[in-house]
């Protein structure tokens, strides 16, 4: 952040002229930054701290606390086989999504970075699942995995293989909603990573060439490095929205077959919202929190040190 | 061999396009069936008949749940437009003791992800009696930290010279907000309001929470509730209803994608 020289420099203030103006531009400041800032601070400062405290208390419906309990509620997290479930199940479905999504999205990104006739049509329809809701493209999803009309099955039928049990069995029911979501994800993706290989600069690739390297000598000495603090913010962000993944659970799987689908987030609803649990659901929230700290915290500490390379 | 190269590239460009792209393709030509031709597995249509569409009018308000949706997008794309420029200017052009600090308060809440907080969320909305109201939809998301840093930005390429000659003139700092910092940064304004509307018409879990009747739900929530009534036999109806859900949002991405990519782009480059 730079550091603003006094505007007013051609006129020499008296020590107490320079604290009545700096109080006035501390209160105009204020002015313009107090809508975000009560924004903030009731939707978003206020509730997390508020999680904290409910993760110690038993909480009824309706928020009234009815006793401390301690840690309690985070000792029955580490020995309840439901939640530890859905952690693993939440951990292998960003493995599930994020490097597909971004494997994906990196050559999308790359093929539309070639300057052809009509590249801007292909650009707007790579980015096209960015425009699509966590309802619709869930819906598509559900009539494509539906077990009898189905459009997967039918394809696998005209092929010869046999259907599969996209949302009724446990194994594939997660697999199911990973597809679904790194079809969501491709959009934002896609933009995010087209945008940084612009950014790469053109004569590197023109003195590549000239020393004869080949494209995908190019792609792995020039592109691939150049691009790394946007594969990291992807891949960041990607971990991220895959962490937060809501909707499509609530439209495909309700969570199902066998909790087999319930992801953090889901979790968290269900406690609170289906069991009125809202202590034992803040629990919950708070080891969201926590990860989601640790992730963007490792964004800071690796983004601004390894991966920076001007 | 140029020839051979480019051919590749449309190949591969046409190739990924259609599948990408296929589940769109998909529910629009569904959206035109008759209920047997889904049964027989069809891809294309035999005929173009509107019938799922008028059919999921008359079982879901749908025409009321788009309204309810796009009054509330609206209302926070405006919402977020105000607040976040009002934020990054002072950021950018009001020189007070401690905006370092608070641009890093603001700054930290890029740590919080908004899941974990709605339990206390839901309980403010429900004791302020704000379920079921457009202030209980929209007032949380007005405040959106990335746009902020977007604006801010964007404020921070224009020439401090220019507010020093202002003033000379008599500018005072609410007349060059609004007559030379937002003119300005048109492009910047136009990306955060295309997201934020994006964003909101999309939104799901936050009016899954607050909305509990007919009057006031959005239109992704009505799509739920069409889904779980239908007993998954009328699929003509849900994909009508897809399509006219994605059709506005798609439409604005057509419109905005220039917009949207320089402003995506320069927040993660930033950010």
């Amino acid at each position: 952040m730079e550091i603003e020289r006094d505007t007013n420099h051609s006129i020499i203030y008296s020590k107490k002229a320079r604290k009545k103006e700096e109080r006035k531009l501390l209160g105009i400041g204020l002015i313009y930054l107090l809508p975000a800032l009560i924004l903030l601070i009731v939707f978003l400062f206020y509730p997390i701290l508020k999680t904290v405290y409910f993760s110690f208390f038993v909480v009824k419906g309706g928020g009234t606390t009815e006793g401390f309990v301690g840690f309690q509620h985070y000792k029955d997290l580490i020995m309840s086989p439901e939640f530890r479930k859905s952690m693993a199940a939440t951990f292998l479905f960003i493995i599930y999504t994020v490097p597909a999504e971004i494997i994906i999205s990196l050559f999308l990104a790359m093929i539309a970075s070639e300057k052809l006739k009509g590249i801007g049509f292909f650009r707007t329809i790579f980015s096209s699942t960015l425009a699509v809701s966590v309802a619709a493209g869930a819906s598509i999803f559900l009539f494509f995995f539906d077990p009898s009309v189905g459009i997967l099955n039918h394809f696998l039928g005209l092929i010869g293989l046999s259907g599969v049990e996209w949302l009724t069995s446990p194994t594939w029911a997660l697999v199911s909603v990973a597809l679904t979501t790194v079809w969501m994800h491709i959009g934002i993706n896609f933009i995010l990573l087209l945008g940084g290989l612009q950014n790469v600069s053109e004569e590197l690739y023109e003195s590549a060439k000239i020393d004869g390297a080949g494209y995908f000598q190019r792609l792995f000495k020039i592109t691939l490095p150049m691009l790394s603090p946007t594969l990291f913010f992807v891949l960041i962000i990607g971990m991220i929205s895959s962490f937060q993944t809501f909707g499509q659970i609530d439209i495909l799987t309700g969570g199902g077959p066998a909790n087999s689908t319930n992801l953090i987030v889901y979790s968290i609803y269900k406690e609170a919202f289906a069991y009125n649990n809202y202590g034992f659901a803040s629990a919950q929230a708070i080891v969201l929190f926590l990860i989601i700290l640790i992730v963007t915290g490792l964004q800071f500490r690796i983004g601004e040190k390894k991966v920076h390379y001007q | 061999m140029i020839l051979i190269r480019k051919t590749l590239f449309y190949v591969l460009l046409i190739l990924s396009a259609l599948v990408l792209f296929f589940p769109i393709l998909y529910a629009v030509s569904a959206s035109f069936m008759s209920p047997a031709e889904i049964f027989g597995g069809k891809v294309l249509p035999s005929s173009f008949s509107f019938d799922a569409f008028k059919e999921v009018m008359q079982s879901i308000p749908l025409l009321h749940f788009i309204l309810v949706s796009f009054w509330m997008s609206f209302s926070i794309m405006i919402g977020q437009l105000i607040v976040c420029s009002l934020a990054a200017y002072a950021f950018v052009f009001i020189p007070f003791k401690g905006r370092n600090m608070i641009f890093y308060l603001f700054l930290s809440t890029m740590l919080i992800p908004w899941e974990a907080t709605i339990i206390p969320n839901y309980l403010t909305i429900l004791h302020l009696d704000w379920v079921n109201t457009i202030q209980g939809l929209v007032s949380p998301h007005i405040a959106l930290p990335f746009g902020i840093f977007l604006l801010r930005t964007q404020f921070l390429t224009i020439p401090k010279e220019l507010w020093e000659s202002a003033k000379m003139d008599g500018c005072s700092r609410i007349r060059f907000y609004w007559s030379f910092a937002l003119p300005l940064s048109k492009s910047s304004l136009s990306a955060l309001g295309i997201y934020g509307f994006l964003k909101a018409w999309n939104e799901y879990l936050w009016p899954l929470l607050v909305t509990n009747d007919n009057s006031l739900r959005p239109v992704q929530i009505g799509l739920k509730m069409l889904i779980s009534q239908e007993n998954s036999t009328a699929w003509n109806q849900v994909m009508a209803a897809v399509v006219i859900i994605l059709l506005p949002t798609l439409l604005l991405l057509f419109i905005g994608i220039k917009y949207i990519r320089k402003g995506l782009t320069a927040g993660a480059l930033k950010g």
